[in-house]
């Protein structure tokens, strides 16, 4: 009892830090405790229930024991697919308690996770922040049976996870996989040499220099960022808030791991870049809690950039160029992806995202104007002030300059990062990743795109297939109503709930779906599932309501005879409710003969 | 600044800098559907009934600022229609059974549903277990009925900031939790405001109930909205 209190005093009494306060505790404690609860809202001077509501708002947050070692299993599709039911029975077996439980003794807790940004290494899981890629029964009961020898989960991961990075800091990492290294990202830089360039131009210089280039925010919505830049410099006030969004939570995308595992210098830079910009000091890297073992390399990175004078006071002896940055942790939320909700969860909130207009560039973190930019956008950002904006225009297609980096996974011989110019056809890019004779492809994750092979000579690139990099591929034999049923339910997992038809609308679009795929739906089923997509799209409040529904609407487009083969023959319209069903239960406790029912349970 | 000419169903409206689409549909007599709008509470964009098509793209008219020359489309048929399932949405999510409820004939959800002339909704009842919360002395949360409006959350605060409502967890489970401690210490004017505020039957004051016969309340009589749509515009 009480240990947890020590953790309030080192962290400053500002609600801002709610999430750091919750993470610790939770880490301390293996959950958030009514008691805890109680004694952070006094700290905070926040009431309870605010705090319960935060607390029950992230996924690795819990108000209920989760043990000492908590195992989060990757649930992704790409997961599922490479083996996961049987790592996880393994997990099972060994632990002796079911996925959602604690071990009897409190020891080891088992938990699904959403997508941990590990897709080209499944199974993977995340073990008290460390992570566990390449996941075999074998290798899950090897862990369990370590654990319950005495052995640490630190111990394990030296074992298994051979470091393979930069850095000292943590060896126990996975691997990079990056297989085509291409001229922007992944090419020679010198730390420094983005601030000395600028140090002689003005603001406006810098931002004209970005706008020139036509460069597009690389999270995915592809906003020009010079203009993002110029319109938060416009804004009144003192100060302004850059924020590299370090977030991805796209199933499928790794890219940004990968960024900053190898060249988090040139991130950084990119973010001292848009802070002399748009007239800001402060910077902030909101990193996803999944990554949260990069931290210590992040900062180590950060001290040495300050030593050298990259970042801090006086940049490049420019006495009008202060600038820093600072490292917030996400709690596992994909919402949080999305700018606003992130501002919110910087804040100490709920990941709610926030309504627009007044967009974070005029009121943001703290209400100040604010910059959120893709750590992927802010690296070839300090590139471009290096290297020209002609030069950047020289790749890519005409409104998509530059190269992308893409996450390539799912079945394929090559799974790992590519850069790439835009425009590559989607057919180039399954043969560098060796996928044989794929029967589908979801560009963008879950919220992009499925395309079917008609499609494989479609483009990359924001005329054509936006990605914010996430490309996973379904070889031949896969069953796509899996895939489709899998990101439905990653959409009801992670919709904040906060409006209307994203909190119901997946859920009712998930139902009607899976009468499709019994066999019960009729081809009215068919016309009200894509009306009711269409619905949730207009009305949804933020960017994740608004492409929940393309899991189902871009299958039924791409893949219109897989949905007719489904369908009643005989029947224009069936109920939803299926009467003799909803009977079975009661007519078996009374010992009645059921009637017939239309399917059989699953 | 100038007043702000809009356009809704080919209704010119005129607005004052500022004013949200809402506001200036209501001023013009036009009447918006909303759930989670009330009067002086920012709004939370939550419910997503108040959806219009403005130049062609969907925003919500109770968080959308008014710009000179917007051309909005109100009462058209398929936007009454995205309403009308949302708000059969908020039926099947939650568990509704208006005979038994203190609201009926004071609930703007009741009533939106006769305005919207739904009988049974489209989608499958989800019959969700919620538990209802009476431990404070004066009020029962019964989150049956809940369609998290958000209404509680902005207006109750303490005078130091502290939130007495707040939303707990996430999607379909996202749940108002009602602060123990603070609610212990609520007035009897702030229990009866919030269950005022409540558009449905989620917050109940204890020890009273059915003040106003059914027969003599807010909808009995008369549609939703009219209100509005008699101060100028008029039901079609």
């Amino acid at each position: 009892m009480g240990s947890y209190k020590k953790i309030l005093k080192v962290h400053a009494k500002d609600k801002g830090n709610l999430l750091e306060i919750i993470r610790d505790v939770q880490a301390r404690e293996g959950y958030v405790s009514e008691a805890a609860l109680s004694d952070i809202a006094d700290y905070l001077d926040l009431s309870e229930a605010e705090v319960k509501g935060v607390a029950s708002f992230y996924h690795f947050f819990s108000l209920q024991p989760r043990g000492r070692t908590t195992v989060y299993l990757d649930d992704s599709i790409t997961s599922r697919l490479k083996g996961r039911s049987r790592v996880a029975s393994a997990f099972e077996e060994e632990a002796g308690c079911r996925f959602g439980q604690v071990t009897a003794d409190g020891a080891i807790g088992l938990f699904p996770a959403s997508c941990i940004g590990m897709n080209d290494q499944e199974p993977a899981a995340l073990i008290n922040g460390l992570v566990f890629t390449d996941l075999t029964p074998d290798k899950a009961r090897v862990i369990v049976r370590g654990l319950k020898n005495g052995k640490s989960i630190h111990e394990l991961a030296e074992e298994m996870m051979p470091g393979r990075g930069q850095s000292e800091l943590f060896r126990n990492m996975a691997a990079l996989n990056i297989r085509q290294k291409g001229p922007v990202l992944f090419a020679p830089f010198e730390t420094g040499s983005a601030v000395r360039k600028i140090a002689s131009l003005n603001p406006g210089q810098v931002i004209d220099k970005i706008k020139c280039s036509t460069l597009l925010g690389r999270g995915g919505a592809g906003f020009p960022t010079g203009l993002k830049w110029e319109i938060c410099r416009n804004q009144d006030g003192p100060k302004r808030f850059i924020f590299a969004n370090a977030d991805e939570g796209e199933p499928g995308t790794f890219k940004d791991r990968v960024i900053l595992t190898e060249i988090p210098q040139l991130v950084f830079e990119g973010m001292a870049v848009a802070g002399y910009a748009v007239g800001a000091e402060e910077g902030i890297l909101y990193l996803r809690a999944e990554y949260a073992y990069l931290r210590s390399h992040l900062e180590a990175v950060l001290d040495e950039m300050r030593r050298a004078g990259v970042l801090g006071k006086n940049i490049a002896g420019n006495r009008s160029f202060n600038f820093d940055v600072k490292i917030k942790m996400g709690a596992g939320a994909y919402i949080c992806g999305e700018e606003s909700a992130l501002i919110e969860s910087a804040e100490g909130k709920r990941g709610d995202p926030r309504d627009r207009p007044p967009y974070p560039v005029q009121v943001g973190y703290l209400g100040r104007p604010t910059t959120v930019n893709n750590v992927e956008t802010l690296a070839a950002a300090a590139r471009i002030i290096v290297e020209g904006a002609c030069w950047f225009k020289t790749m890519g297609t005409i409104k998509s300059a530059g190269t992308k980096l893409l996450s390539v996974s799912g079945d394929c011989a090559r799974p790992g990062v590519f850069e790439v110019e835009f425009g590559i056809r989607l057919e180039e890019l399954l043969n560098l990743a060796g996928a044989d004779r794929p029967s589908a492809v979801q560009v963008g994750g879950p919220s992009g795109t499925c395309v079917a092979p008609a499609g494989f000579n479609r483009k990359i690139c924001f005329e054509d297939l936006a990605t914010g990099g996430s490309v996973i591929i379904f070889g031949p034999g896969r069953d796509i109503f899996q895939v489709v049923e899998n990101f439905m339910d990653f959409f009801i997992e992670e919709s904040c709930g906060r409006c209307t038809p994203c909190r119901v609308g997946n859920t009712l679009m998930k139902l009607k779906l899976g009468k499709i795929i019994q066999g019960r739906g009729t081809k009215t089923d068919l016309r009200q599932l894509e009306e009711l997509g269409k619905m949730i799209k207009a009305t949804s409040r933020c960017g994740l309501g608004q492409s929940s529904p393309n899991p189902i609407l871009t299958t039924m487009e791409n893949f219109p005879e897989l949905y007719q083969a489904r369908l009643r023959p005989d029947a224009d319209f069936a109920p939803d409710f299926d009467f003799a069903q909803a009977l079975k239960p009661g007519c078996q406790a009374a010992g009645r003969e059921c009637p017939e029912t239309e399917h059989e349970d699953e | 600044m100038s007043e702000i000419k809009i356009t809704i169903d080919g209704k010119t409206c005129s607005a004052k800098p500022g004013q949200t689409v809402l506001e200036a549909a209501r001023n013009c007599g036009i009447y918006i559907p909303t759930l989670c709008h009330f009067e002086g509470l920012k709004p939370s964009g939550s419910c997503r009934i108040c959806t219009v098509r403005i130049n062609g793209r969907y925003a919500a008219a109770c968080t959308q600022p008014a710009v000179e020359g917007m051309i909005i489309e109100n009462a058209v048929p398929d936007i009454e229609e995205m309403r009308k399932e949302l708000i059969e949405m908020l039926f099947v999510e939650g568990n509704h059974v208006c005979p038994a409820c203190e609201k009926s004939g004071n609930c703007e959800l009741q009533a939106l549903a006769y305005r919207y002339e739904i009988f049974s909704p489209r989608f499958p009842f989800l019959f969700p277990k919620k538990e209802v919360d009476a431990r404070t002395p004066k009020i029962y949360l019964d989150r049956n009925r809940c369609i998290l409006c958000l209404r509680c959350v902005e207006k109750f605060r303490t005078a130091d900031g502290k939130k007495i409502f707040a939303v707990t967890q996430r999607g379909l489970n996202s749940s108002i939790e009602i602060d123990k401690k603070l609610a212990a210490r609520m007035s009897e004017d702030d229990a009866r405001k919030a269950m005022d505020i409540c558009p449905v039957g989620a917050i109940l004051r204890k020890e009273t109930g059915f003040v106003i016969p059914i027969g003599k309340r807010r909808f009995d009589h008369k549609p939703i909205g009219s209100e509005i749509e008699e101060g100028g515009g008029g039901r079609k």
